[in-house]
């Protein structure tokens, strides 16, 4: 059912495959300020795997050797963490700080609810990692990889 | 059960009295009700299973099977404390509050005495003890059940020579367990010989469960004798007949716990394979926390100002009028003390004469044991469930869809017929572009409900959705229409993976499209007089009308929409993308289990993550 694999596709992809994962962080990092943030930057990055998987049946999650569910277990963990590190800071759950660097070309300023951000993006692209994976494969040979 | 009622009751009481806060409902009891009556009853259920009373009594000599540190733990200290101090902290406000005191008092001298007859015929060392707490619980409810001012500090002291006390000689059956590889008392003979420390240590903290000699249990034995001398509420003198009765079964059967520990019997006394001198030595490590808690029991009862500080306290915490004062060992000639060598003396009788109480005890077998009621009460249950599970959960996924959107229409909908009116200032579209996307998603929705085939429904229920993020672009909303195109690809994506699997098109049902197409139109008309209703039906300011400011002095953000979501919100956040990621879960287990080879263990691991995924 599913169509062969096209030339055109794969070509399409692989210029296309990390230009939509730059982009994912792009939306991920201006998202305090403009239209973006983790959720967005999140899909994106899923939407580059989506491709990949379309064009060459393999998921990216592959290369990095590692299960998609790491995806879900590191985006947890740094939602938690970072709701966690301003009560040992005698501050409230989640209690947001910035800091601002003054970098040659301009002031940076940088927010720790970047950190809760990231912790979005990534159970976003897990879960669609999770999904290609688990639903996109067939056969028992798939499952002995994972 | 038990937990079950004692949240009910709790709840109760709590909404009767407007607060949550044990202290504030005693301070200030709620007056008295049905509502509150049948609270305290529940809080009773459940502090009567929680600490074995009778009829719940049987599951805390069924739990001896631990291992002695657990048995000690659970059955001396902590656990079954629990509702005798729900009990403690309840009675002061409410011992008079209807059937409270006359309950509470019979349900706990009839366990004090049920568990102390039924622990003078054990032979079971371990059940032995287990009976005896049983019988101490029931003693414990009585002295704090009856929330009379005079026996709160009798109960403090019982609690605390209990607590010592039961916990040593579990550890000293441990002992006996681990050297002897028997626990049963016609086995053991020669014992004390043996290990002569022990015997000591033992004999200690069983006159402290009795309440004999210089221990803390004597002092609180002689304080609940006296406060319930000098109580005044009605049948004080019926509940103390009840408890010396019940030391007397209390001294006796500690008598006969530390005759069949360590006595040397007679040949006709013991088992054929009686084990004891030949028992290898503890070594001292292994004592030493018995000893410990025996050289305690002893130094509270000769000098009781250790504990008097504690107690007072404690009394006072629990009843703010409760009579307290210095502790002393040395015991006035009163009425206390007569009842004391009363029960030593019919203790000591009843012990040396207890070949001849065991028909009674047979006699008492025969009675319906509680356990048996429990299991039949526990299957009629579970069929029940069984019943239940097979009405509600057949199986039929048309009729879990009708069932769910059938509850939406009747219950908001009968309050929007009844109660709101439309919004009159309506206007069909803001500018031609709006309208046109909106005929587009309308066509694309209807033909997502005609197409014939699966892959066709899917990708015009996508184009739906990136119709819907055009509207958000109109409306200036870049957010929430990127968040849309996302999504919906996703979904999209998702949707076709799953559907690879089921075949191209539909079959079309034979029956009930009629029934079908008139739930879909009327929730369709629902939703959207919902919708507009909604929106209209605003009466306070919007929460959101301040975030704008909020994002960027506080968070210093000025994307609004994702300074919600990451901080003003956060929590929100957090919730949904733990489940999400359990979702995700879910969906690994149930086809990785659905691949393996059908085995007992994967079915019921899959069973398992598709019931807590969302």
């Amino acid at each position: 059912m599913i169509p062969l694999r096209s030339r055109i596709l794969d070509v399409g992809v692989r210029a296309l495959f990390h230009t939509l994962l730059l982009v994912s962080l792009f939306f991920l990092f201006r998202g305090h300020n403009q239209p973006g943030g983790g959720f967005a930057g999140g899909l994106v990055a899923g939407a580059a795997f989506v491709l990949l998987w379309m064009a060459r049946r393999r998921d990216a999650v592959v290369t990095l050797r590692a299960t998609p569910e790491t995806f879900l277990g590191l985006g947890l963990l740094a939602a938690v963490t970072t709701a966690l590190v301003p009560v040992i800071g005698s501050g409230r759950m989640l209690e947001s700080a910035s800091v601002t660097w003054s970098a040659p070309l301009g002031d940076v300023t940088v927010y720790s609810v970047l950190a809760f951000d990231i912790a979005v993006y990534l159970i976003v692209l897990g879960f669609v990692a999770v999904a290609l994976r688990r639903l996109g494969n067939d056969g028992p040979d798939d499952v002995a990889r994972s | 059960m038990g937990g079950l009622a004692l949240l009910g009751g709790l709840v109760l009481l709590a909404q009767s009295a407007s607060t949550t806060r044990l202290s504030e409902i005693l301070a200030d009891p709620p007056p008295t009700t049905g509502v509150v009556i049948a609270a305290l009853l529940l809080v009773l259920l459940g502090a009567f299973t929680k600490s074995a009373q009778v009829p719940f009594h049987f599951w805390l000599p069924a739990a001896m099977v631990a291992p002695t540190p657990v048995s000690g733990y659970l059955h001396s200290a902590t656990m079954v404390k629990a509702g005798v101090y729900l009990v403690a902290r309840f009675a002061p406000a409410f011992a008079a509050v209807g059937p409270w005191r006359p309950l509470v008092l019979t349900v706990g001298l009839a366990t004090m005495l049920l568990g102390a007859w039924r622990a003078l015929f054990a032979d079971d060392l371990k059940q032995l003890l287990a009976l005896s707490t049983v019988s101490q619980l029931g003693f414990l409810m009585v002295l704090f059940g009856a929330g009379s001012p005079e026996l709160a500090e009798a109960g403090c002291l019982m609690l605390l020579a209990h607590a010592v006390g039961k916990a040593a000689l579990f550890m000293v059956v441990g002992v006996i367990d681990h050297q002897a590889h028997t626990r049963d008392l016609r086995n053991l003979s020669g014992l004390g010989r043996r290990m002569p420390v022990l015997a000591v240590t033992a004999t200690v903290l069983a006159f402290s469960v009795a309440g004999v000699g210089p221990v803390v249990g004597f002092l609180g034995k002689e304080h609940a004798f006296d406060g319930l001398l000098e109580s005044h509420f009605a049948g004080a003198t019926a509940v103390l007949v009840g408890v010396v009765a019940g030391s007397v079964l209390t001294f006796a059967y500690s008598m006969r716990f530390l005759w069949g520990a360590f006595a040397t019997k007679r040949s006709s006394e013991s088992g054929h394979d009686a084990v004891g001198p030949a028992v290898p030595r503890a070594t001292p490590l292994f004592v030493a926390p018995a000893i410990v808690l025996g050289v305690a029991s002893v130094a509270f009862g000769v000098a009781p100002s250790l504990v008097t500080g504690l107690m007072n306290e404690a009394s006072l915490a629990i009843q703010p009028d409760a009579v307290v004062g210095a502790l002393s060992l040395i015991p006035h000639l009163g009425t206390a003390f007569v009842l004391s060598i009363l029960v030593i003396t019919a203790g000591s009788l009843l012990f040396l004469s207890r070949r001849a109480m065991e028909p009674w005890d047979r006699l008492a077998h025969r009675l319906p044991a509680a356990s048996h009621s429990y299991e039949l009460t526990i299957r009629a249950l579970n069929r029940v469930a069984d019943t239940v599970t097979g009405i509600v959960q057949h199986g039929s996924l048309p009729l879990y869809v009708t069932v769910v959107l059938f509850t939406f229409l009747a219950l908001p909908g009968v309050v929007l017929l009844s109660e709101t009116s439309l919004p009159t200032d309506l206007q069909l579209a803001d500018s031609p572009m709006q309208a046109a996307v909106g005929v587009i998603v309308i066509g694309a929705a209807l033909a997502t409900a005609l197409s014939r085939r699966r892959f066709a429904a899917v990708l015009a229920l996508g184009a739906t959705g990136y119709g819907i993020a055009v509207l958000w672009v109109l409306q200036g909303a870049p957010d929430l229409a990127i968040t849309q195109l996302l999504v919906e690809t996703v979904t999209v994506v998702v949707f076709v993976l799953v559907l690879r699997q089921l075949p191209d098109s539909f079959r079309a049902p034979r029956r009930g499209q009629l029934t079908r197409v008139l739930i879909a139109g009327l929730v369709g008309v629902m939703m959207t007089a919902f919708v507009l209703v909604t929106t209209g039906a605003r009466v306070a300011p919007p929460v959101s009308s301040s975030y704008a400011e909020l994002a960027v002095e506080e968070a210093g953000g000025k994307n609004v929409v994702n300074v919600i979501l990451v901080d003003l919100r956060a929590f929100d956040t957090l919730g949904e993308i733990t489940v999400l990621l359990v979702a995700a879960l879910g969906i690994t287990s149930l086809v990785v289990a659905a691949r393996l080879p059908r085995s007992g263990a994967a079915n019921a691991e899959a069973g398992r993550n598709a019931g807590e995924s969302p």
